[in-house]
């Protein structure tokens, strides 16, 4: 039985230029150059990108939803921050 | 699938250049063995990910067999096609290096094997990149990056293995004293070889030898491994005499081609 | 958490599906939701690794380059959806390990239809055309299933294997208008794998457990009867079209269902090769638990790398 297991890594791949990195999906390595190659390997082989990056999972801290009330729902009453708060005649060409 | 330089070749050859057909053969018989080798591990790799990883590398091998046979039908211009070049031609017409053929007796093995070819592909490569023909130039030019990536993972792999643990180093340094004796072949040239150099058509492999051998040895020092001072080596396979794997492979790799001559498939 | 609190929050849950809202590996969930998900994408992964070898078997054989670089690709895919599927699994707390030991030790199942051999070249085709074909009758809903991960990979999946189908109807066609001796090795790989194509969209629905539960959890869209008609409905014109005879006597389009009846499916086959005693069971998992066993020291030896690697860092650091 083995030792210890290949840690799991999260990839995002940016799938041109001027786009952003976005994650496609994990994968196991037991270093992040391997995480870096396997990645190419698995989440590229269509041409799928041009940039790849590797995290190892561990490493990311995630919001708990059960306190998605307290963090998301406070912005959903300001409304004055979007555009269509405020209330302009029709006249008034490129606002 | 189209071979996408199609346009690079000439139609005026006749088997009259029949060292430049020798020559492309000998090339592209690396890369066919060495790809079937590669394809019989499919589904049997230490983890998934390594699986698709040597699969990736076996489908770049086949893609370079197809551009060089493509290119040698037009040369050969008896009506043979690519498949009837790769798959019906007699063992003593394989021109690969004994290297490519041995097996995948464990993965030290198979990443060993990898290795040791993929450090003179890559030399090989970007000096036919400078080829004076230009298809096969072009070809070069396309197979550089792959070659290069091949490259980059065997070494990475033969590091971790060779400063891995005890046994996984035991493993691998067995595996490149056993592959050892076939490294000196890849830098030995045939008549063919001769005939396109003095063209401008072909590279001169004697020259790629010590940078070779530097090169290797840097790896392995850096994988904690001995770099093996044997002086015996094997050849032949460039001259079609193999070892006894090379039936085994054809046996498979004909097998379909031969029960069934003449089919579309 | 008090059962009354637990009947809640699973009502809730279950509302937030019916409302087609994706679930998210950190959110709430009831103990059997994330159970049947281990269950069924855990099994859904074994079958593409398995998968792997009936059609890898062919790779070497393949009787040209064009139809071993598209073996070989397909085969690779099979793989990556092995490892999109185990990844998405492990977001339920499973490790890819802990799956990998129930299959090898049985307790996990895996489709039943890689359980039978692929004996010539024509399987390749028969097996891309007919399995691949079911296969995707069954995954197409899943993109759209409750559970994100699932449903992400599913995405994925899908979009990949359309050329598999593809190629394996292409293998079908070209031997069906080739010599006589290709035609009858395609006829006779069709024989052999349409009933098991059959059975693959799994048992009757009147002995089918858990579907009601996996309706609403959206992990199945369809019942296994209505799959195993709208297969047989689009694969019988296909099997026309290349004159292929597919091998039901008592097949008949029915023009009041507008559908095709068919005859009886040997269930006590069926059964057989799920309790473990198919053609191919036993080879099959020596190939897995070789190939596992072998590539210890391999894996041993790149964590052994990594480690000492991050030690020289560090020392370097200081």
């Amino acid at each position: 039985m083995s030792t210890k297991n290949w840690p799991l890594w999260e990839i995002f791949v940016r799938s041109k230029n001027g786009l952003e990195h976005r994650h496609c999906g994990s994968l196991h390595a037991a270093d992040s150059e391997m995480a870096l190659e396997n990645a190419r390997d698995v989440y590229t082989r269509r041409n799928e990108g041009v940039s790849i990056w590797v995290v190892e999972s561990k490493h990311i801290t995630a919001s708990n939803p059960e306190h998605n009330g307290e963090l998301f729902e406070p912005a959903q009453d300001k409304v004055y921050r979007h555009p269509t708060f405020y209330d302009l005649p029709d006249d008034v060409k490129h606002m | 699938m189209l071979n996408p330089f199609q346009h690079l070749i000439k139609k005026s050859y006749t088997m009259k250049n029949e060292n430049l057909y020798n020559y492309i053969l000998g090339i592209a018989d690396n890369s066919l063995i060495l790809g079937q080798r590669m394809g019989e591990l499919c589904g049997h790799g230490p983890s998934l990910e390594t699986d698709i990883a040597c699969t990736n590398i076996s489908l770049d091998l086949f893609g370079q067999v197809r551009s060089y046979f493509q290119y040698a039908t037009k040369i050969a211009g008896d009506g043979r096609s690519e498949d009837d070049i790769a798959m019906l031609r007699q063992e003593r017409e394989y021109k690969n290096v004994l290297l490519v053929e041995q097996p995948n007796t464990n993965f030290a093995y198979t990443l060993g094997r990898q290795f040791l070819f993929d450090i003179y592909h890559l030399a090989f490569l970007k000096e036919l990149q400078k080829s004076t023909d230009l298809t096969l130039s072009a070809i070069a030019n396309k197979c550089v990056k792959e070659v290069s990536y091949h490259a980059r993972f065997s070494s990475d792999w033969i590091k971790r293995l060779g400063d891995g643990t005890d046994e996984s180093k035991e493993k691998m340094q067995e595996a490149i004293n056993d592959l050892w004796a076939y490294t000196d072949e890849l830098f030995h040239q045939t008549d063919a070889d001769k005939a396109m150099v003095a063209e401008g058509i072909g590279v001169d492999v004697t020259k790629l030898k010590d940078n070779y051998y530097r090169e290797i040895s840097q790896v392995l020092e850096e994988a904690t491994l001995q770099v093996p001072g044997s002086k015996y080596f094997q050849k032949g396979g460039k001259q079609g005499i193999h070892t006894e794997h090379l039936g085994y492979i054809l046996a498979e790799l004909q097998y379909m081609q031969r029960a069934y001559p003449n089919m579309e498939w | 958490m008090s059962e009354e609190q637990i009947r809640s929050l699973e009502r809730q849950f279950e509302e937030r599906i019916a409302r087609d809202e994706k679930i998210e590996p950190k959110d709430w969930m009831p103990e059997k939701y994330r159970q049947t998900h281990i269950r069924q994408m855990s099994q859904h992964a074994h079958s593409e690794i398995v998968g792997m070898l009936p059609e890898g078997n062919w790779i070497t054989r393949a009787p040209s380059l064009r139809r071993k670089v598209a073996l070989l690709a397909k085969v690779q895919d099979e793989a990556g959806h092995g490892l999109y599927l185990y990844s998405a699994t492990e977001t339920l707390g499973i490790s890819r390990d802990e799956m990998y030991e129930q299959l090898h030790t049985g307790k996990a199942k895996y489709s039943s239809i890689f359980n039978y051999p692929t004996i010539t070249w024509a399987d390749m085709g028969a097996i891309g055309w007919l399995v691949d074909g079911a296969a995707i009758i069954n995954q197409v809903p899943l993109c759209n299933t409750s559970y994100g991960p699932y449903a992400r990979a599913m995405i994925r999946v899908c979009k990949e294997e359309s050329f598999h189908q593809r190629q394996g109807f292409e293998i079908m066609m070209k031997l069906a208008n080739g010599t006589p001796e290709q035609k009858d090795m395609a006829q006779d790989a069709l024989n052999r794998w349409w009933w098991p194509s059959l059975m693959m969209l799994g048992p009757t629905d009147d002995v089918s457990v858990h579907t009601e539960q996996s309706m609403k959890w959206k992990l199945k869209r369809k019942s296994n009867d209505d799959l195993r008609q709208q297969f047989i409905d689009q694969t019988v014109p296909q099997a026309d079209l290349i004159g292929l005879t597919i091998p039901d006597p008592d097949l008949k389009w029915n023009e009041e269902r507008g559908s095709y009846d068919f005859g009886e499916i040997d269930w006590d086959e069926f059964w057989q090769v799920v309790k473990g005693h198919g053609p191919m069971n036993k080879e099959r998992m020596k190939a897995r638990v070789g190939a596992w066993e072998r590539g210890e020291w391999v894996r041993d030896a790149a964590m052994a790398h990594a480690e000492k690697k991050q030690v020289r860092k560090e020392k370097q650091a200081v």
